[in-house]
């Protein structure tokens, strides 16, 4: 049968909102899996995956190594260096050779935005975007949602506000398709310098401070302010950035509700969110962690064709 | 010589203002008559140009032909043939070449290059500055000596405004005119489409429409200052061209081309990152496109040229931040302006033809441009209306990177003649 996401999963835009429920729904039971003490599952037994990793990742590839692991697909990690590339072999060349061994799923990282769809256009396996350039991380973008939507039980009228270095951020991009088009109001704050001057026909509200996100927001999705773009002039110091954009103790107290705090990871502890925050009461980081999994085997299962209704039958007996 | 006879052609010539059906016979590389109906000499070829419009030969004053160092890519001869098949009579081919025609030498080379193809004429541009290194001028004087019709180091802008300064005064020497490639690089920086919500969406660098007004007024301010003739390549926004009217209206020595590609395309192309419509400047927005029209219809603009550059599929075919700046248009450009500029009445006919021929003569200072009398013999005969389908296997040059295939255009070329000789003819 016709899979119901289609061939491949490279971003949020482009999805509906029924799809992405569907991708919710589906992850949500498959959550139980990883509670197990036996956690495996045989759903995916015979299928080949391999995790193509343009650029360093531990969080996301453990995370979709898991997923696969868990749904018992043979799995393989291929770690490219951009220096190793660089020399030779083209990235439609190298997906080419790894197709002739005969896989059915790539997941794909990659620095140039549009890599996946390059990808996904030139070869018949299914591909999974696990981060393309400053476009798209699909998954994230999704098991932030899963996060919101556990908490919260819905996403409509909620109101989330992106923080930081949007320019430069594929999980910014795909939070602010999904969370749209699960009709929740999406609102970004940073300096002006990080933000993308055509943000607001991007359909969001911008803050300039982080009080007045703070003040409005329901739930704040802050951002890695990554040590590179103070190095590229585009912020004067990372100590100013706390002063001023950072995610703190005392701000938080100062915010009429409680508000959820979101982290992509990996954090700079001290820069964009202190300590006390990321630890604190209102953190659901580590809960986006374990919905990282669930998510990531939900459109595992999707792609490789299953039906939706299925979803309770990828939870039987190992 | 044989004698050509061109029959019963709408003879469309704005250096004469003429408009009328009529005939042109050709004689010794030279027009030899044009009029209401001439009696073909014994022997000559007579070409029937009925339903054809026959005009002054296309001159293209900005491409790249990529030879000496990337023959594989495109040389000199394939250039010239994908020139005379797009209807141009003369090519002018810029210097970032490998090794860079920066010296009297090279400029010989694509010279005998250019006989040697027998086809469009190819003019050598010399670069501005060594190597365009942007450091040390080059030898303006020998290269003109040799052959070069103009200097630019495109490619790369002159980021040193001294240089560019020094350029243009010691460029009034020679009368010819200096072109540059606008682009502030510090704006521009890593970027790979234009600044908008679509590279927002897209997650790719932008290159603002800033990158190249900063250097177009300072262009247009120097050429103030030293009355030296500088011409902007590839104007691609709206700003551009408030900043050239502005230099035109104080009587500035500035002149201007735009692309084709520039007025038919925006930045939604780029939609699905597809390389072929990623180009340096690249392409900018509806708004743009309109001024950019209508700069070319009030005289703002002077010339249509190319910015023809042929890229290997295997460099084309990558992720788009990686792949190559660039596209063909030799034998597309005259379909795409009769499709999007003088089909829906943009422009007149009479108007496109002083861009893509009479312009670029006048202002480098080259042969033909016009069907006069005694004038060198390029002429190029089109049907206006003949539609076709862009095919890439079918291009003369070496290129396959157009934004254009698979689309229908308006307008084809039937016979190109460069010096009174037929290098290209469509038969049927």
């Amino acid at each position: 049968m016709t899979a119901p996401l289609g061939k491949d999963l490279l971003g949020l835009e482009h999805l509906s909102a029924d799809q992405i429920n569907l991708i919710l729904d589906t992850a949500e039971p498959l959550r139980e899996i990883s509670e197990r003490a036996i956690k495996k599952v045989p759903t995916l037994r015979g299928a080949t995956i391999v995790n193509l990793f343009f650029e360093a990742s531990t969080r996301t590839r453990i995370s979709f190594e898991f997923a696969e692991k868990r749904m018992s697909a043979d799995t393989v990690n291929v770690a490219v260096s951009a220096s190793s590339v660089s020399k030779g072999e083209t990235l439609v060349d190298t997906a080419k050779n790894l197709e002739a061994m005969k896989i059915d799923m790539v997941v794909m990282r990659h620095g140039s935005s549009g890599a996946a769809k390059f990808l996904a256009e030139r070869i018949e396996s299914n591909v999974i975007n696990a981060g393309d350039g400053m476009h798209e991380h699909p998954t994230q973008g999704l098991l932030d949602m899963l996060t919101l939507r556990q908490r919260f039980g819905t996403l409509a009228g909620k109101k989330i506000c992106i923080c930081g270095d949007v320019l430069h951020s594929r999980v910014a991009r795909s939070n602010i398709w999904g969370l749209t088009k699960l009709g929740a109001e999406v609102a970004v704050c940073g300096p002006r310098s990080l933000l993308p001057s055509a943000i607001e026909e991007m359909g969001v509200t911008v803050f300039s401070r982080i009080e007045q996100a703070i003040e409005w927001a329901d739930a704040l999705n802050v951002l890695r302010l990554q040590l590179e773009r103070m190095q590229a002039g585009y912020i004067p110091s990372l100590r100013e950035y706390n002063r001023v954009f950072g995610v703190t103790r005392e701000r938080l107290e100062r915010a009429p509700r409680d508000i959820l705090i979101l982290h992509p990871g990996p954090m700079n502890r001290g820069v964009e969110i202190d300590s006390d925050v990321a630890d604190g009461p209102h953190s659901v980081i580590l809960e986006q962690v374990t919905n990282g999994v669930a998510v990531r085997m939900a459109v595992l299962y999707l792609l490789a064709g299953n039906s939706p209704q299925l979803a309770d039958a990828a939870k039987g007996v190992a | 010589m044989t004698d050509i006879l061109l029959r019963g052609g709408r003879l469309v010539d704005p250096s004469n203002k003429l408009d009328a059906i009529g005939d042109v016979l050709i004689r010794a590389g030279k027009i030899e008559s044009v009029g209401g109906n001439i009696a073909a000499p014994d022997g000559a070829t007579i070409v029937d140009c009925s339903g054809q419009v026959v005009a002054p030969g296309f001159i293209d004053v900005h491409c790249h032909l990529r030879e000496p160092g990337r023959e594989d890519v495109e040389t000199i001869a394939t250039g010239a043939r994908a020139a005379a098949a797009g209807g141009f009579t003369a090519v002018c081919a810029m210097p970032n070449t490998d090794p860079v025609t920066d010296n009297q030498a090279a400029v010989g080379f694509v010279l005998k290059q250019g006989r040697a193809a027998n086809a469009a004429r190819v003019y050598p541009i010399g670069a501005i500055s060594i190597g365009e290194m942007g450091e040390r001028l080059a030898e303006f004087g020998e290269m003109v000596g040799a052959g070069a019709v103009a200097v630019s180091d495109d490619g790369k802008p002159v980021v040193s405004a001294q240089l560019m300064r020094t350029a243009l005064e010691y460029a009034r020497t020679f009368g010819i005119p200096v072109a540059d490639h606008c682009e502030d690089p510090t704006l521009a920086a890593g970027g790979a489409m234009n600044e908008g919500l679509v590279s927002a969406r897209l997650g790719l660098k932008g290159i603002p429409g800033e990158a190249e007004e900063i250097m177009a007024i300072r262009d247009i301010l120097l050429a103030k200052r030293t009355g030296g003739h500088v011409h902007l390549c590839h104007m691609s926004t709206r700003g551009s061209v408030e900043l050239i009217r502005w230099g035109k209206d104080r009587n500035i020595n500035v002149t201007a081309e735009v692309c084709p590609h520039h007025l038919s395309l925006t930045e939604d192309e780029v939609e699905g990152y597809n390389t072929n419509a990623k180009m340096n400047p690249p392409l900018r927005s509806a708004d743009d496109v309109a001024a950019l029209c209508q700069a070319v219809k009030d005289g703002t603009i002077d010339v249509i040229a190319t910015d023809h550059a042929p890229h290997h599929n295997d460099e084309k075919e990558r992720e788009f931040s990686d792949a190559p700046n660039g596209i063909v248009g030799l034998e597309t450009a005259l379909a795409v302006n009769l499709t999007w500029l003088v089909k829906p009445g943009v422009i007149s006919l009479s108007t496109l033809i002083e861009k893509m021929s009479c312009a670029p003569a006048r202002l480098f200072h080259l042969p033909g441009g016009s069907l006069r009398r005694g004038v060198a013999a390029d002429v190029t005969v089109f049907n206006p209306t003949a539609e076709w389908v862009v095919d890439p296997k079918l291009f003369k040059t070496k290129g396959r990177n157009s934004p254009y295939v698979g689309r229908t255009l308006t307008g084809r070329v039937g016979c190109t003649i460069v010096d009174g000789r037929i290098v290209h003819q469509v038969q049927g």
